[in-house]
């Protein structure tokens, strides 16, 4: 963690995320005009900040360990690595997608599989959400993790169906497939370290504020 | 040949133990200094022993069965084999009663997180002695150990146990909802805790007005912007920080004393005061404790009790970072 008299150390998710938390970062005052430029630096300084740029899935971590004194990324992603203890504090309301589990456009394997073998096989790369989810819903899986490009893995056969992300739906429409269940609802969201959130206090909560402003906006 | 050993299990080989070993006499003494007498009770207790301290919180993650086939346990922490040791070896003896100890604990982790299943604890326990001068007294020898340990800047959080279960019960809030939304709290998950207050049935201004006493945490000025957001459990809840605060101010060491609002730990037998330790230069909170009035009773002695546990393992990274940024001159 970074101590007092030192910049506030902010994570900032590449990827989907990156250009609407541009957005509401410039909207909370934060000048991001070096992040939009084409620069593969990952660590910029920017009005009194430090932003450091990440893969979303890494914002819990840097938060966790202090590397980072506050960050943002999705409830996905909080969901998936719920074990990593970060405070929570606000929900920024832009990135919304669903988690959902998908299956084969006109196909009913998913149902075939729980009649007959008693369990689906469904192909994720959240594999905690998807098994908090069936556990809780009382129905057994066999679960199978893929990094990549999951709605792949049940035309070639891998799994009944997915787990999966999804946003406008197109790539599911695109790959044959089709929502079946709906899991959670996901935004962005605004979290801090545990001692960052004590020992810089002040800091924090008036950077919580501007970003609750800009992102009603 | 390599011969693994389990995770979150470690050796400690001869440099890091002689700082240990310094760390620990420079607790110890002061400690002792203070009328604390070190105690050591066994690693293993009867499971039933821990479960009747801790209650549902139940921590202890290694039991087995002994040769007599008695479920035995793997301490997790302490506080519940000293209150069993007090009311077993000092029930007929007046108090207050004064013990520290340096000792192994055992948890279960999260696999590669790189948690620890066995970690030492340095701490104290102040049993017969009630608020608030049981808490200021526990506060003092808190500051005194950080200060043994090299870690000045190191802050003491002080928050209540009480105040949102009695918040909640004033709220009208059901026993299951109430379990949700603390867990919520615990965790800080605001905007949780936003949606299962809202889903419990409760107002939206009552609502904010419970998200924002999460969020104040500071100095004395804290205790008056709390009573603004009013209703009686808060009101109770300052009078008790405040003849806290207030005793820590008469003994001068209430500089490094955060009131937060928003603490809340996951033991449960606290009540009153909570303690939490942090320093700037790490991440993760160094230790913590409270008052737990209630706990000697489980054990069939009525008598209040106070204390903190450090975390011997990370008060070393800590003191380490603090001087590694003292070089440096940052």
């Amino acid at each position: 963690m970074s101590g007092a008299g030192v910049p506030l150390k902010l994570a900032v998710p590449r990827g989907a995320l990156f250009g609407e938390t541009l957005d509401v970062l410039d909207a909370a005052g934060i000048d991001t005009a070096e992040l939009r430029g084409d620069s593969r630096s990952l660590i910029f300084e920017t009005g009194g900040m430090v932003l450091v740029t990440m893969r979303p899935s890494d914002v819990p971590t840097y938060v966790e360990m202090g590397a980072a004194d506050v960050g943002i990324t999705g409830k996905d992603v909080l969901l998936e690595q719920s074990d990593r203890p970060v405070y929570e504090l606000l929900d920024l309301g832009y990135g919304r997608c669903r988690m959902v589990l998908a299956g084969r456009t006109g196909r009913d394997d998913l149902g075939e599989s729980e009649r007959s073998l008693g369990m689906m096989r469904i192909a994720t790369k959240y594999p905690r959400i998807a098994e908090r989810y069936f556990e809780s819903t009382g129905r057994q899986i066999e679960l199978i993790e893929v990094k990549g490009s999951v709605e792949l893995a049940p035309l070639v056969g891998l799994g009944d169906g997915i787990v999966d992300l999804v946003a406008t739906g197109r790539t599911l429409e695109e790959n044959e497939l089709e929502v079946r269940e709906e899991i959670v609802e996901c935004t962005a969201r605004f979290v801090a370290n545990r001692v960052a959130h004590k020992l810089r206090a002040a800091e924090i909560d008036e950077l919580t504020a501007k970003l609750r402003e800009a992102s009603q906006r | 040949m390599i011969h693994p050993i389990p995770p979150g299990t470690r050796d400690v080989l001869p440099d890091e133990m002689r700082e240990l070993r310094r760390l620990k006499n420079a607790l110890i003494d002061v400690f002792e200094g203070r009328g604390y007498g070190e105690v050591a009770t066994p690693a293993l207790e009867y499971d039933e022993v821990l479960t009747r301290g801790e209650g549902r919180s139940y921590n202890a993650a290694y039991r087995f069965f002994d040769e007599g086939g008695e479920l035995l346990a793997l301490r997790s922490e302490m506080t519940v084999p000293i209150a069993r040791l007090v009311a077993t070896r000092y029930a007929g003896a007046q108090p207050p009663h004064r013990f520290c100890y340096l000792a192994g604990a055992y948890r279960a982790v999260n696999p590669q997180r790189g948690e620890m299943r066995e970690f030492v604890q340095a701490g104290v326990e102040l049993i017969g002695a009630p608020a608030p001068a049981g808490t200021v007294e526990v506060v003092e020898v808190l500051e005194a150990a950080l200060d043994a340990a090299g870690l000045g800047r190191a802050v003491i959080g002080l928050g209540d146990a009480d105040l949102y279960r009695q918040l909640l019960e004033e709220l009208g809030v059901g026993d299951e909802a109430r379990d949700a939304i603390l867990a919520s709290l615990a965790a800080h998950d605001l905007v949780g805790l936003e949606e299962k207050l809202s889903a419990a049935g409760i107002g939206s201004e009552q609502v904010e007005t419970c998200v924002a006493l999460t969020q104040l945490r500071g100095g004395r000025e804290v205790l008056e912007q709390a009573r603004g957001l009013g209703g009686g459990a808060v009101e109770r809840a300052i009078a008790r920080l405040s003849e806290t605060y207030e005793g820590l101010e008469e003994r001068g060491v209430a500089e490094r004393v955060q009131i937060d609002l928003g603490l809340l730990r996951d033991l449960g037998y606290y009540s009153g005061a909570i303690l939490e330790v942090y320093d700037p230069a790490l991440g993760h909170v160094l230790g913590g404790g409270g008052r737990y009035d209630g706990l000697m009773k489980r054990f069939g002695l009525d008598l209040s009790a106070a204390g903190f546990a450090l975390y011997l393992e990370r008060v070393h990274v800590a003191r380490m970072e603090e001087s590694r940024r003292g070089e440096e001159g940052r």
